[in-house]
């Protein structure tokens, strides 16, 4: 559950850096946009997350430290060029889109519920992304130069989306969780696809981070996760009883 | 208890009556789409009356919809003149709201107020790269030559059309 939760805030974090400094205004909003709708998918997954656990969202979001975090790593490195954001996006967008349909089929009828309703707009959000991969990939020699190099430096962070932690094992099996290894096969299928029409080359070096269960799910991090949470927590942190 | 001024309307007493509550809620606008009810654009999902107190289940449009708590709080106030009860606002997430639950009356108002409702139907099942988006209405001249500027808008629900041709920008509430 906080895998998933943290997956969504830590990106919607993310995309909210990017508020006013959007390449166009209409790029500007979209990105607000979807990280809006990760920020209440997140919402939606923490609030189930504090029913079982006793603690409420905003002690989730403000008050673990890095390694209490159970996020992907790719959704934790900085923003880095337009191109480096909006492949970071696709890649993602593909996976997430392909776990939440296995979720809406969850024999958990809370986790199915969150899942139908995310479902929807992250199908939206994959459209867009898919989209200005093709458009960068196959625009000016710039943009592809500058989308290959954004997806040569993110692969290596693919692989730990496909990895089953020993601890899911027996929630997969009941039904309840989705199994990410099953997950391989067409999100390749599909990235495979779209990089061909984007004219780009999947980046052939085979290594991947986090593999040997030392990866964002186990709490296992890079050092962009703590520089992040510093800002977006750093408010809570200095004045806990604050409101506005 | 806050004084009653004399020229507000005394709040009711008793047991919530159903049809008032739909009717009050009924009077409830999205603050993000003054045009359309709660009611019409399909977030109120139930109303549930017993003696003592009253039972309404909403749902989101979109789990990060920043107008989610206003609207509770105003549908919650809209039944709270029309029964002395306790009110209760729930949450439901499944089935998930689909643009297909807007009333054909408020359909007509969102693109009287110049926001292209949405095609029927919703997103539809299918992952696609190049998903349909032709023959949607400008609001303002009727025309079907308009095209896609974003496919995001001024808020969660909605994209940015235009239309070639009386050259008006326009909000397409987004199917879904």
């Amino acid at each position: 559950m906080l895998h998933l939760a943290d997956n969504d805030l830590v990106l919607a974090q993310r995309l909210g850096e990017w508020v006013g400094r959007g390449p166009a205004l209409e790029e500007d909003i979209a990105s607000t946009n979807v990280g809006l709708d990760l920020l209440g998918q997140a919402r939606l997954w923490l609030a189930y997350a504090g029913e079982i656990d006793g603690r409420s969202e905003d002690r989730f979001a403000y008050f673990r430290d890095s390694g209490e975090f159970r996020n992907l790593l790719l959704v934790e490195q900085p923003n880095g060029n337009y191109a480096d954001t909006l492949a970071r996006q696709y890649l993602f967008d593909q996976w997430h889109v392909l776990l939440l349909a296995q979720l809406s089929m969850s024999c958990d009828a809370r986790v199915a519920g969150i899942a139908t309703k995310a479902l929807t707009e992250v199908r939206y959000h994959v459209e867009r992304s898919a989209g200005w991969v093709i458009r960068l990939g196959d625009g000016t020699a710039l943009s592809h130069a500058r989308m290959q190099a954004a997806l040569d430096a993110l692969w290596m962070y693919t692989g730990e989306m496909f990895a089953v932690a020993a601890a899911e094992r027996a929630l997969i099996d009941a039904g309840i969780a989705a199994d990410a290894g099953a997950l391989h096969a067409p999100w390749l299928t599909a990235v495979q696809r779209v990089l061909a029409e984007a004219t780009l080359a999947i980046p052939d070096d085979p290594w991947m981070q986090g593999g040997n269960g030392r990866g964002g799910k186990q709490g296992v991090h890079t050092e962009h996760l703590s520089r992040m949470l510093a800002e977006m927590q750093v408010l809570p942190r200095t004045y806990p009883e604050a409101r506005w | 208890m806050t004084p009653v001024l004399p020229d507000e309307p005394l709040p009711r007493r008793g047991p919530p009556d159903p049809r008032l509550v739909w009717r009050a809620l009924g009077t409830v606008a999205d603050p993000e789409l003054p045009a359309v009810s709660i009611v019409e654009l399909g977030i109120v999902r139930g109303v549930e009356c017993t003696a003592d107190e009253c039972i309404v289940t909403l749902t989101p449009t979109y789990s990060g919809c920043p107008a989610t708590r206003v609207i509770e709080a105003d549908a919650r106030a809209a039944v709270a003149s029309v029964t002395d009860r306790r009110v209760r606002m729930l949450t439901a997430l499944a089935p998930a709201w689909r643009s297909d639950w807007i009333a054909p009356e408020a359909r007509r108002k969102l693109a009287a107020c110049g926001i292209a409702p949405p095609r029927p139907g919703g997103a539809g099942p299918a992952i696609t790269m190049t998903p349909d988006r032709s023959a949607i209405r400008c609001p303002h001249c009727g025309s079907r030559r308009t095209e896609e500027v974003a496919r995001f808008g001024s808020t969660a629900c909605k994209a940015q059309h235009r239309c070639r041709d009386c050259l008006e920008p326009f909000d397409y509430f987004k199917p879904h």
